[in-house]
């Protein structure tokens, strides 16, 4: 005890905290040194490649462009409907995750004797490799074995084989679902954090007041758990947009340009034709797209650290 | 009285988290049956329900006619360098954070947690063209840097959080007894980091072992982690699917299993951002 009060008196004398300043420096090198090669160094590539017209594996003939990738992507009619897909991509999966991971944590913050087995079980999806999430759907989907038809036409809701992933009008909600049922576990271990946090008593008051279920959901849990929804909601935006591993393996952005989102076409750009130029210029184009996202999300955090 | 109650709350909360569970656990569950069942058996009469058409055929090929036991290994190795790299670089920079007030401290932090934001496209594609001017394509340095792109700011949010936990009049008080600064983080606040490092350490493998698009781009011939094995299990002119299930599973497995056992200490650092998927 009398350590800790001695200490105290040190730390207000001030000589205690101020006399190494730069230690915090140096223990903060090793990351910030490496952060900086591995992610900032390639960062600042990508923005200057974005100025070269380069084909990778004929550097002889790279030569510099200025905007010129850039004001070939406004003219580019796969990029505009690769940003139309990728604003319905964020627009459906997002709100359904989100809506499902809710019903699934206010079923899960209720008593029932397996609640704990249950919890686990659901968290099933947001633990596979997202390639084994994909070829597993594609298994599902499959037009002549999979199960899905097979299930649907049993139940006599499809008269025939429906060609999920092949469809073009259908291909892009396909994938969606799929990312529906892998993302809706994030949601609904985050909101039942949430849920956990606001107190019994205040529903007893309400309920002693009358108040019915719903009204009670509505004045009370709604409020409680909006931080959470905001914030896991605006991490989700910025991860579901950056998300293309799912869509590549499953569809390969086909049939046509169906189910390209942009990340995804900066990626098929560069990987496939080699053209990294126009690649990277349509992925830091995407970048500067999703941070006005990235940027509300990093004030309410910075808040949240400073609080 | 007890009795409808009971029945009321099988059908409004028992059933209804019965049906969730059977969403959210159809899909693998599926998967499991499929790579149980012998590719042959799926083309002539489909995926076998019962255990009578059941067998580890598809498994042994797996491991008889495939790479697959080297490709866990590529991504052991990856996984855990991926782990030793993030960690040894968060320590002290969470120690950082937490325990001192200096100029650019918010800057820094920030930095961390706009890196976890960057689109994985704005840097693969540099990151390819680095690494290949470096010769690290191909490699296992190559994929463990990669992977530390998003494992290295994962992990110093994570780890200041539990550091920030730890009470700072200890440190005061080994100080005042002549500890050295790093002293003190080694003895004092190190042990008692101990269970924050695990379940970091325990996601950052997760993250890694799962990866895909680094994997694909950055690996090759030579370094061929499980999530790209997977894939090349489709084979040439027909989707051997019991095969491909056999590999799913399996390649699944680690990452599955690890992950149930570290979820429930995960929730502080998400409520912070620093959980990407």
């Amino acid at each position: 005890m009398s350590i800790v009060t001695t200490t105290r008196a040190a730390e207000r004398s001030g000589s205690f905290w101020r006399r190494a300043h730069l230690t915090p420096y140096w223990l903060l090198a090793p990351a910030v040194v490496v952060t900086a090669v591995i992610v900032f160094l390639p960062m600042l590539q990508a923005v200057a490649t974005s100025f070269y017209d380069l084909i990778l594996f004929r550097p002889n003939a790279s030569r510099f462009v200025g905007f010129g990738n850039y004001i070939k992507l406004l003219q580019d009619p796969v990029f505009w409907t690769a940003l139309w897909n990728t604003v319905i991509w964020i627009g459906l999966t997002v709100p359904l995750q989100m809506g499902l991971g809710l019903i699934t944590a206010i079923l899960l913050n209720r008593e029932f004797p397996w609640r704990g087995l249950a919890r686990a079980l659901i968290i099933i999806p947001w633990a596979l490799p997202s390639v084994v999430i994909a070829l597993m759907w594609r298994w599902i989907y499959d037009p002549n074995t999979g199960v899905l038809n097979d299930l649907l036409i049993y139940l006599s809701v499809v008269q025939g084989a429906v060609p999920w992933l092949a469809d073009p009008h259908l291909a892009l909600y396909a994938v969606i679902a799929t990312l529906t049922w892998q993302g809706f576990p994030f949601f609904a271990v985050m909101i039942l954090a949430g849920l956990q946090g606001i107190p019994k008593s205040q529903y007893e008051a309400a309920s002693l007041d009358g108040a019915s279920p719903w009204r009670q959901f509505l004045h009370i849990t709604l409020p409680g758990i909006m931080p959470v929804l905001a914030t896991a909601g605006l991490l989700r935006v910025i991860w579901v947009a950056n998300s293309m591993d799912v869509i590549f393996v499953m569809t390969g952005g086909g049939p046509g340009y169906s189910t390209h989102t942009l990340p995804l076409y900066a990626f098929i750009k560069a990987r496939q034709n080699l053209d990294f130029g126009y690649g990277t210029a349509i992925a830091v184009t995407f970048t500067i797209l999703l941070g006005s996202f990235v940027a509300v999300y990093l004030a309410r955090t910075m808040r949240e650290v400073e609080k | 009285m007890t009795k409808p109650s009971t029945l009321r709350r099988i059908l409004t909360t028992d059933l209804p988290v019965a049906l969730i569970v059977l969403f959210a656990m159809a899909p693998f569950a599926w998967m499991i049956l499929t790579s149980l069942t012998p590719s042959a058996l799926i083309t002539s009469s489909g995926v076998s329900l019962s255990p009578a058409g059941w067998s580890l055929d598809n498994y042994w090929r797996l491991i008889e006619q495939t790479s697959f036991l080297m490709n866990m290994l590529h991504s052991l190795i990856i996984a855990v360098g991926t782990m030793l790299l993030g960690l040894l670089v968060a320590v002290t920079a969470a120690y950082a954070f937490s325990r001192f007030r200096f100029p650019g401290r918010r800057l820094l932090m920030l930095q961390f947690l706009l890196i976890n934001m960057f689109p994985v496209v704005l840097l693969i594609l540099p990151l390819f063209v680095l690494m290949r001017r470096f010769g690290l394509l191909d490699t296992h340095v190559g994929l463990i840097l990669a992977n530390s792109t998003v494992a290295i700011p994962f992990a110093v949010w994570m780890l200041t959080s539990y550091v920030g936990a730890i009470p700072k009049s200890l440190d005061e008080a080994a100080m005042t007894d002549g500890c050295s600064r790093l002293t003190t983080l080694r003895r004092i606040v190190l042990p008692l980091m101990v269970p924050g490092i695990i379940s970091t350490g325990i996601y950052i493998f997760i993250t890694a072992w799962n990866e895909y698009l680094y994997a694909l781009t950055l690996g090759g011939r030579n370094v061929r982690p499980v999530t790209v094995a997977i894939q090349t299990l489709i084979g040439e002119y027909q989707i051997e699917w019991g095969l491909l299930a056999a590999g799913a599973v399996v390649g699944a497995l680690p990452a599955t299993l690890l992950f149930l056992f570290v979820q429930r200490h995960l929730i502080g650092g998400m409520t912070q951002g620093a959980v990407k998927g």
